[in-house]
């Protein structure tokens, strides 16, 4: 184990999967394998993955911690690094560091029923909860997943959420903005704010994992605290600009709250006792 | 200077402007830029031998502008400033009214930009007599003792880029520096970029730079990186026949052409 | 372990620098051409002045340099390869003639680069950094190290603290073992103290920071940001010659296909600092970027990590182009 904080893990990447136009999902494995073997995180933590010679971006670790094998990220072409991941093939490496970060408290859900609420690329941040607690299905009771984007081509994981539509045990709801259905589109269409409203899952013993653009969160809080949804029972995920990824860069904090230490994952009780610079 | 304070009082009862950017008393002895929007806080303006900062710089900031249309104090340098970004459209003579100081410390009426534009036709436009002997002592060197010169003072460059924010023509809201695909001048500070860096921007200020000597003045560890742009203000004068600042019309010598353009080195 | 204190005399000390000098690297002030001072390594004992207030730029670069590597690499597709730095190469360093404010931001610098994972390249340099202080017999108006705790004979993070006598002479307090495997070079040069009082700067206290740090915890949204930082014109001037900030970058720089992983020094004045790729700005203007220097120093460090942010050397007073002069505003905030 090296003493060298920054130093990344080198990983190969096993499959790519092209979700939309501009985004994309790797499944990487350690090519070392007692790296593999040592490596355990939880869901909701993070990774600096690299390309080397253009830098790190920061992204969630998107699959399970119970899915040992691999791990998977999902990104967008947006600057440099993601620019340049976005060209790499299978068999490339790709630097990780990590896991940094929190983690949602699954083990304090157990015996509730959650309602899982994601928009567009933010689904990427709650598959990795989404699978944990659907490995772990006999702890939970009800699992609701609504899920929404701009248009049908925006939707990510589709295969997952094939998936997830035809488990018994899960209520997946998809949704697509007014105007961005296809003529064999056989979801809902509405903005997820309405989509809930609409579907109106009950509060009681229950806990809601929010995740998506400043926008949906804005609509979309209102309608879960008119549900009856309490504060310390909703969580989401801040994203910050990251360089180090543990606290010491000095570059993702807000007020005194690190993101990349006392986050990803925060309850609404937290995010509306910080100040607003995020 | 109680006509300063007086006029700056006037400007801001009969709501002319809602702001007067001029020079307040900063802590121990030395001048600092002063924004004043409440007409009883003009008596912190003062105009004297301190004033040197060039506040033409606060004319495109966005918090500066938010408070409405704008008067500031001017010496020549900040006319010629302000001269050269109404040129380049970053400030509408519309939005300004520029209370002018002469070369005596005395308050100047300039009701238009024609008035300041007049003024600044018929001052002195040489550079700093501060300078000179620096200045002197660098032309007696050879080009290799030149390039050593250089290297030796921008090797403590540590790239605060206090030299850029001081400059009232570095306005660029993403800077070429901070433009990461590709990334054209290194992060870091180390010799060799810190020379690209200084080279880079003397270029961009080359027939823009009015030789105000900010940047030199702002630079915490002393560079005289002041000189560099200065001396490309000299060299544009010297084959273009024209002096940055002097006119709202554009007419900056590297993105005009003028079919009477010397070309006696491609030609 | 118990501090003795000893006197040295002036040619002993360049006795001891001589003695130091032979094996290790010495980091000493110096005055520059344009009358700054700047520290230099090795220079020659009669270039070494005493008599400074405060050189320009900190000595934070000796546990913090301005560029560090943090990886090597080969980018080569399938067959990349990561290298690590060896810190067993990180030489040992004396600082020579360092201002109590000085010494005492090494452990603030400690306060972040060790706080829940140990940062090697910094852990490393500062073991092998031995401080000889030198305490202020003079200060000017930019000083306020007692505004926030620290004091012109504090002997925080000295090794061994040097302070001036009436005669020139010096006491040298040996604080720790460091300390004392520098006098034993040369156990000599070190002889009985006489009844001596040291000269010290009066440095009157401008603020109190405990009063600030209250203050702050609920002046977020206070109009003073907006009011008092207009002038600022967003360099890294301040962050850069100040002992203590330790905000930082990572680039990669590649030749071909070898390259490295380096940290630099970053500000969190500019306006880059917190932009995300998406053009979201979450300090979109300067009025917050101050206000996060501010908070960060006084309030939102002694909260998380318990130690001030600020050693109140002043520098970023004197290089700051358009006087922001920090004690000045925190004596202002003392009273919102």
């Amino acid at each position: 184990m090296s003493d060298n904080i920054y130093k990344p893990y080198l990983m190969e990447i096993e499959n790519i999967i092209e979700e939309t136009s501009d985004v994309k999902t790797f499944r990487l494995k350690f090519k070392n394998t007692d790296e593999a073997g040592r490596f355990a995180f939880k869901a909701g933590q993070f990774g600096e993955y690299s390309v080397f010679g253009e830098g790190e971006s920061t992204f969630c670790i998107a699959s399970a911690p119970t899915r040992k094998e691999y791990i998977e990220c999902t990104f967008r072409k947006a600057g440099r690094v993601t620019n340049a991941l976005a060209k790499l093939e299978i068999g490339d490496t790709v630097g990780f560091r990590g896991p940094y970060g929190n983690t949602f408290p699954i083990d304090e859900w157990e015996g509730k029923n959650l309602l899982y609420i994601a928009g567009g690329i933010a689904l990427p941040p709650m598959r990795c909860v989404i699978w944990n607690t659907l490995d772990l299905r006999d702890r939970y009771n009800d699992i609701t997943i609504i899920y929404g984007a701009r248009t049908v081509g925006d939707l990510v994981y589709k295969h997952e959420l094939k998936d997830w539509e035809e488990r018994p045990d899960v209520k997946l709801i998809t949704t697509v903005d007014p105007g961005g259905q296809t003529p064999d589109w056989k979801g809902e269409i509405g903005f997820v704010p309405t989509v809930l409203e609409k579907v109106a899952p009950s509060s009681a013993n229950a806990i809601a994992i929010l995740c998506g653009p400043p926008i949906m969160i804005k609509f979309t809080m209102p309608v879960l605290k008119k549900l009856g949804f309490q504060d310390k029972d909703i969580f989401t995920t801040l994203e910050n600009r990251m360089k180090c990824g543990f606290g010491k860069c000095g570059r993702c904090n807000v007020g005194k709250v690190f993101v990349c230490k006392d986050g990803p994952v925060f309850t609404y009780e937290q995010i509306v006792a910080m100040p607003e610079e995020y | 200077m109680n006509s300063l304070i007086a006029r700056a009082k006037e400007l801001l009862e009969n709501k002319s402007v809602q702001v007067i950017i001029g020079y307040e008393a900063g802590s121990n002895g030395i001048a600092r830029p002063a924004f004043i929007s409440d007409p009883k806080d003009a008596e912190k303006l003062i105009y004297d031998d301190r004033c040197i900062q060039n506040l033409a710089l606060y004319l495109t900031k966005h918090e500066v502008k938010h408070f409405g249309k704008m008067g500031i104090v001017a010496a020549l340098p900040v006319m010629r400033s302000i001269m050269m970004l109404i040129s380049e459209q970053q400030v509408f003579a519309e939005n300004i009214v520029v209370l002018g100081i002469s070369s005596d410390g005395s308050l100047l009426d300039m009701a238009d930009i024609g008035v300041m534009k007049g003024y600044i036709g018929k001052a002195d436009l040489g550079n700093p007599a501060k300078d000179e002997e620096l200045i002197a002592r660098l032309n007696k060197l050879t080009p290799a003792e030149k390039f050593e010169y250089w290297q030796n003072e921008l090797s403590k460059c540590i790239k605060c880029y206090a030299c850029r924010q001081s400059c009232p023509m570095c306005y660029c809201t993403r800077c070429s520096v901070e433009c990461n695909q590709p990334q054209w001048i290194p992060v870091q500070s180390n010799t060799h970029g810190n020379m690209e860096w200084h080279i880079l921007r003397a270029m961009h200020l080359a027939g823009r730079c009015i030789s105000c000597g900010e940047c030199g003045r702002a630079c915490p560890v002393n560079i005289p990186c002041h000189l560099l742009t200065m001396h490309l203000a000299d060299q544009v004068h010297h084959h273009f026949k024209v002096h940055a600042g002097t006119s709202d019309k554009m007419s900056s010598v590297l993105s005009t052409f003028d079919p009477s353009d010397k070309e006696s080195f491609i030609i | 372990m118990e501090t003795t204190k000893k006197l040295i005399r002036k040619k002993s000390l360049e006795k001891l620098y001589a003695a130091l000098s032979m094996s290790r690297k010495v980091y000493a002030p110096v005055v520059a051409d344009d009358n700054r001072v700047e520290y230099k390594y090795n220079p020659e004992f009669s270039a070494i002045t005493f008599d400074h207030i405060q050189s320009t730029l900190s000595v934070k670069n000796l546990v913090f340099p301005k560029v560090e590597n943090l990886i090597y690499f080969t980018n080569h597709k399938t067959e990349s390869s990561v290298t690590e730095v060896d810190v067993s190469r990180i030489p040992e360093v004396v600082l020579w003639g360092a201002h109590p404010c000085d010494a005492a931001a090494y452990d603030v610098l400690r306060s972040i680069f060790c706080w829940d994972t140990k940062d090697q390249f910094f852990s490393k340099r500062l073991e092998k950094l031995t401080v000889i202080g030198l305490a202020c017999h003079q200060s000017d108006d930019y000083c306020f190290c007692t505004s926030v705790g620290l004091a012109p004979d504090s002997a925080k993070g000295s090794d061994i603290l040097l302070s001036r006598l009436k005669s020139g002479d010096y006491q040298a307090e040996i604080l720790t073992e460091k300390g004392n495997a520098v006098a034993g070079l040369s156990p000599g040069l070190f002889e009985a103290m006489p009844d001596e009082g040291v000269l010290t700067a009066d440095v009157k206290a401008r603020f109190d920071y405990r009063e600030v740090t209250k203050k702050l915890t609920g002046a977020f949204k206070h109009p003073f940001w907006v009011a008092n930082s207009l002038r600022c014109i967003g360099c890294g001037a301040c962050a850069y010659v100040c002992p203590t900030c330790a905000c930082f970058d990572i680039q990669d720089e590649t030749r071909g296909l070898n390259g490295r992983r380096y940290r630099s020094w970053d500000s969190c004045g500019f306006g880059l600092f917190t932009l995300h790729t998406s053009g979201h700005n979450p300090r979109e203007v300067q009025s917050q970027r101050w206000r996060q220097r501010i908070m960060h120093k006084f309030s939102y460090m002694p909260d998380r990590n318990e130690s001030l942010g600020c050693v109140g050397c002043g520098r970023c007073s004197r290089g700051c182009p358009v006087d922001m002069n920090i004690a000045e505003q925190l004596t202002a905030l003392q009273t919102i």
